[in-house]
């Protein structure tokens, strides 16, 4: 539902303030309902994650969909194996994206995801691990070509490692960048000083 | 032949860019060679690249949203539109029908706009230089639109989460079915400048071929896969923004090869042309924002939403964690993921056709760079 909110008193991650503090709010005439603080889902069932489930067993730990979205969380030595299954006997022949989340609160840190598309069917699914900050995930270049680069953005963004991927590079960043940009605990502020002295020869502006 | 090269010499490593005229910005291709015969490629890329997604997990979701256009800056409205149907479909709203059928109008427009600009400079590459003057005296017609209905032209900014920040101004549907008028007979025109050209199609014909099958593998999308013979477009095969409503064919290739994928955009300007003409001549009445509340604040959860952008699949990828900031932002490029299959398309091809095949792939390295 719609609802006209006040403005925050500050958000965590916002600027120090500057200039004369803004008046305490007014505390809210009616207590808005606290938005839940996990995701809304429903379970996913059907044929395919029946057949799932019967091929994998627990090593796939949900089947969900959320706003009509179905996607499935994997125990991370399960992805490729499931990855393999989805596009030899699902026909999900087209992986559109890898990407990752970073939560570094959380013992295992990052939640790795892989978006799949199937033309047959015209649907999608999402194939979600969890992984800690030092394991070293498989890749997905034997079963799709295109987690070639896909691979090689998660670890220039967020430092994961896939073990077996043919060509482990930096790709957007240059190779002697230090740290990944896209972990939570780096600021937007914080880059390689270093890098930037040594090769451009200026001071950094950050 | 025999595998031995004329003069048994060892393969001559040639830096091809980023200052190049034919890769389209900032590309750097690694090449392999054997005297004209590329052995192998490995592109350099990031010279452009800003931390858009990071960007965007430190700004607000309405902030955010003049970024995207400045990714893939030929089509800047796409991008646009991809952003907002994507934090759209997290506050589970929509926008209101004639919000819709203008963001069709300017949507297609755009789509003509980046095409003549991709057909104006793979032209040029092949030798070409008349058509790229003519199409950029044509694609003015088409930025002028976008400057008379939101005062920008290249990143325009021309949506809103929940619909358009503006109403139509008085000559919209007139300006746009003018263009419609303008730009078909031209795209004959240009058809005959080209299309039978004996120096167009031997420069093209077979050249950087890709099947089906290896854009499957690769995750290449747009025209590149319809000119294999995939009869796939995100706006016939998951419809959005209204395009249900709209009559008009995806046209396909058949040997996947860059002539094909001249042909293809050629035939998408028309139909985008099709699509126009219909959008305009109905546009419904009623309001341009849906009612969604001032702060957005995305219930936790998370979805990828996608369009068909010009260059293939566009996609955000957002994750809530029910704040005001997106808590994961992930685009998903058409263009850097369709750069990958540079490789397996130019493998044995000459250095010549590699300018073609840079060319037919329809870069922005805005995007690929991000």
């Amino acid at each position: 539902m719609p609802e006209d909110e006040k403005p925050e008193a500050t958000p965590a991650q916002a600027a120090p303030p500057v200039g004369p503090k803004p008046p305490a709010a007014p505390p809210p005439a009616k207590p808005a309902a606290k938005p839940p603080a996990t995701m809304a889902v429903s379970p996913w069932e059907g044929e395919l994650p029946g057949s799932l489930r019967q091929r994998f067993g627990d090593r796939i730990t949900e089947f969900s969909i959320y706003l009509g979205q179905p996607f499935l969380a994997a125990k991370p030595e399960a992805v490729i194996p499931i990855l393999e299954f989805l596009r030899l006997e699902a026909s999900f022949d087209y992986l559109v994206d890898i990407t990752a989340v970073d939560y570094p609160q959380r013992p295992e840190r990052f939640d790795l995801i892989y978006i799949l598309y199937s033309f047959a069917r015209n649907e999608r699914v999402r194939v979600k691990a969890r992984i800690g900050q030092d394991d070293k995930p498989a890749t997905a270049t034997g079963v799709h070509l295109t987690a070639n680069w896909l691979e090689r953005e998660v670890f220039d963004m967020f430092g994961i490692e896939f073990a077996g991927h043919p060509d482990m590079r930096r790709i957007l960043l240059p190779e002697d960048w230090e740290g990944y940009p896209l972990r939570k605990d780096k600021s937007i502020l914080a880059q390689d000083n270093k890098w930037v002295e040594e090769h451009l020869g200026i001071e950094s502006g950050q | 032949m025999p595998d031995q090269t004329f003069l048994d010499s060892t393969e001559l490593v040639l830096n091809m860019g980023p200052q190049h005229p034919s890769t389209h910005g900032v590309l750097r291709v690694v090449l392999k060679l054997d005297g004209e015969k590329v052995l192998g490629t490995d592109c350099v890329i990031g010279y452009l690249h800003r931390g858009v997604e990071k960007i965007g997990e430190n700004r607000t979701y309405q902030q955010f949203a003049p970024y995207v256009d400045r990714m893939d800056y030929c089509a800047a409205v796409s991008n646009g539109l991809g952003y907002c149907l994507a934090v759209e479909k997290l506050l589970n709203a929509e926008a209101p029908p004639r919000a819709q059928a203008v963001r069709v109008i300017l949507t297609e427009l755009n789509r003509i706009a980046s095409h003549l600009i991709w057909l104006g400079t793979h032209a040029l590459d092949i030798g070409a230089i008349t058509p790229l003057f003519y199409v950029m005296r044509e694609r003015e017609e088409i930025l002028n639109i976008f400057e008379k209905y939101c005062g920008a032209r290249l990143t325009t900014h021309a949506f809103r989460i929940g619909g358009l920040q503006y109403e139509t101004y008085d000559t919209f549907e007139q300006d746009s079915k003018a263009v419609c008028d303008l730009v078909l007979p031209k795209i004959d025109e240009y058809e005959r400048l080209l299309t039978g050209n004996r120096i167009w199609k031997g420069r093209l014909t077979n050249v950087g071929v890709l099947n089906a099958e290896d854009c499957k593998q690769y995750g290449v999308t747009g025209p590149m896969l319809r000119a294999a013979g995939v009869k796939w477009d995100l706006r016939k095969a998951q419809p959005y923004s209204g395009y249900e409503q709209y009559d008009f064919e995806i046209p396909t290739g058949t040997n996947g090869d860059t002539y094909d994928r001249y042909l293809v955009r050629m035939e998408e300007m028309r139909q985008s042309v099709r699509i126009i003409r219909q959008a305009v001549d109905r546009i419904p009445e009623g309001p341009i924002m849906a009612k969604i509340p001032k702060v957005i604040k995305p219930p936790v959860g998370e979805a990828y939403v996608s369009i068909e952008a010009p260059k293939g699949e566009l996609g955000y990828f957002i994750v809530s964690d029910g704040s005001t900031q997106p808590y994961r932002l992930r685009v998903r490029p058409p263009s850097f993921v369709n750069l990958q299959a540079l490789d397996k398309m130019a493998r044995g091809a000459l250095v010549a056709d590699l300018v073609a095949i840079i060319g037919t792939i329809d870069i922005v390295l805005g995007e690929v760079d991000r």
